[in-house]
């Protein structure tokens, strides 16, 4: 099935993606889908579904295990993935995680530089300071910790945790970001700020988000994607599929007949 | 039925008291050997603990037996000893900790490859052999195609002992990071090498350094291998190439002179105030440097 929302630029093709965590079983099967520059996508659906397992797809993360086998293509802006360096990629698609994960033997500054120095890219102290504060600018952090750059990432809150990890990974100019359900682990007004901050980042980038939360993929996204069993079961503007989804198991699911 | 049911956690909430209090007890019996020990060396060694003890090197055993025959302190200390386990305990650092952080990242890092199996299983072995069988094999190694003593000998023996610790207190520590830590820095574009040099390793650091220090004070005493490696000296040496003294075996020299015993026990309570100190010191580091 081929789910594309319109003729925009598309930043990101997935053709035929399919996932295994052993060889008998597919834990996503031949996925289909087009992602259009500057949106929000929200990746939904039940628990154990494949929406992280595809999320991680696109950076190449499953390289790091070797029992887990992609096959298909991934376009990012035309080349394919597999093509490409994995370093690369990852340094093309920023991710940010379930659980915030600061760097916690580094101070706020450098875990906004992190990407950098991870890279080998030598900045001058000027540049430096221009990347974190644009980056931490960005996330609405820049006032809140302006005057603490040196204490450790670590003793921040969980939800300015979250931003800096979001500073982290927007630092490095990626052409998009994934988000593992970034806000499941915290509380309802730091969630509110990400996903306020979500909605700001889209003019620059373009973001992928995994959530379990329906509401808040009604709230930030475009467009979504609903998953069931491995499945890309159907994927539209999120105004349609909430009004009018063309399927009867998402319609089950976002009426919480499963979930 | 209510009578029963009171009865009941009556008799858990005894049970559950009188488990505590074996347990505290045995946790003090546990205790009382390490007392007794200071207590008999603060007892007897407290006469010639003095400044001398580490700004002079061994007596011979005729100033020993002069000094008895007049009734006074045992002239001399252990200073040869002190530079002696000090020049020693380095080398075998410099030797042991790079080799066993790096295989206890390796052992932490490729749980389920065989390959991880057998050297952990290896190390483990190792840690099993007796330290004289260790000294001896350096001998042979070292000593002989030197055709000396030396303190590099001893080292290579201790640091082949400290390193089944290292390795251990490695890969325990670079398993308990969250793998998330290790996620977030491949997902910034890092390679592997700079994701473990600046990420993992700093971010264990504290169980890296604290396992070194422990394995640098469980081989501190030790005096079987260096009895076939290093030999021992009366004089200060700095060169890894001669002789050299350490603490334990100045103390079984001293065992060996009648002139000579009441310097046994100073030099033990130095010896145990060390090892302690660097224990209570890594101790401390690893609670100050645990993950947050």
């Amino acid at each position: 099935m081929e789910n594309s929302i319109n003729n925009d630029k598309y930043i990101l093709e997935l053709k035929d993606v399919s996932v295994s965590y052993n060889p008998e079983k597919k834990a996503i099967k031949d996925v289909n889908a087009t992602i259009k520059e500057h949106t929000v996508t929200a990746i939904m659906g039940p628990s154990g579904c494949g929406k992280s397992t595809l999320l991680r797809a696109i950076n190449r993360m499953h390289d790091l295990y070797p029992d887990i086998k992609t096959t298909g293509q991934i376009l990012l802006k035309g080349e394919n993935i597999f093509d490409m360096n994995p370093m690369r990629v990852r340094r093309l698609a920023g991710m940010v995680f379930q659980r915030p994960n600061p760097f916690p033997t580094m101070s706020i500054y450098d875990n906004v530089l992190a990407g950098y120095k991870l890279n080998n890219i030598g900045l001058s102290k000027a540049e430096k300071d221009e990347v974190v504060e644009n980056s931490l600018k960005s996330v609405a952090l820049w006032d809140e910790v302006k005057d603490s750059m040196t204490q450790k990432g670590s003793f921040l809150s969980g939800g300015q945790q979250q931003r800096l990890c979001i500073a982290r990974a927007i630092a490095l100019k990626p052409e998009i970001l994934l988000m593992d359900e970034p806000t499941s682990a915290l509380d309802p007004i730091s969630t509110n700020r990400i996903e306020d901050l979500i909605l700001e980042l889209k003019q620059q980038y373009t973001i992928v988000i995994v959530t379990h939360n329906m509401s808040q993929a009604a709230r930030i996204s475009d467009n979504s994607m609903f998953m069931y069993l491995g499945e890309l079961i159907e994927y539209g503007t999120t105004k349609q599929m909430f009004t009018k989804p063309k399927d009867k198991r998402t319609e089950d699911y976002l009426t919480g007949v499963f979930g | 039925m209510k009578k029963t049911i009171f009865s009941t956690s009556r008799y858990r909430q005894l049970k559950s008291k009188l488990f505590f209090y074996v347990v505290c007890t045995f946790c003090g019996i546990t205790m009382i050997p390490l007392f007794l020990i200071l207590w008999e060396l603060v007892k007897k060694g407290y006469k010639q603990f003095n400044l001398s003890l580490f700004t002079e090197v061994s007596p011979s055993s005729m100033d020993a037996m002069l000094a008895k025959i007049s009734n006074e302190p045992i002239p001399g200390g252990i200073l040869n000893g002190l530079t002696g386990t000090l020049l020693i305990l380095l080398l075998a650092m410099i030797i042991a900790i790079p080799v066993g952080i790096l295989t206890g990242i390796y052992l932490a890092e490729n749980q389920k490859k065989t390959f991880t199996k057998l050297i952990r299983s290896l190390s483990d072995l190792l840690q099993g052999i007796p330290s004289i069988v260790i000294g001896i094999i350096v001998y042979v190694w070292v000593v002989k195609p030197m055709h000396s003593y030396s303190a590099l000998a001893g080292s290579i023996a201790l640091a082949i002992m400290m390193l089944p610790m290292i390795i251990r207190s490695t890969e325990e520590s670079i398993k308990m990071l969250p793998t998330s830590l290790k996620e977030a820095g491949l997902a910034l574009g890092g390679s592997y090498t700079s994701v473990v040099l600046q990420i993992l390793v700093p971010s264990a650091f504290g169980g890296l350094f604290t396992g070194s220090l422990l394995a640098v004070s469980r081989v501190m005493g030790e005096t079987a291998p260096l009895l076939v490696t290093v030999l021992g000296a009366s004089t200060v040496n700095w060169h890894i190439t001669e002789p050299t003294s350490a603490i334990s075996l100045l103390i079984w020299e001293f065992y060996n002179d009648p002139n000579l015993a009441p310097l046994v026990w100073s030099s033990s309570l130095l010896l145990l105030l060390v090892v302690l100190g660097i224990n209570i010191f890594a101790k401390s580091i690893a609670k100050k440097w645990k993950i947050q």
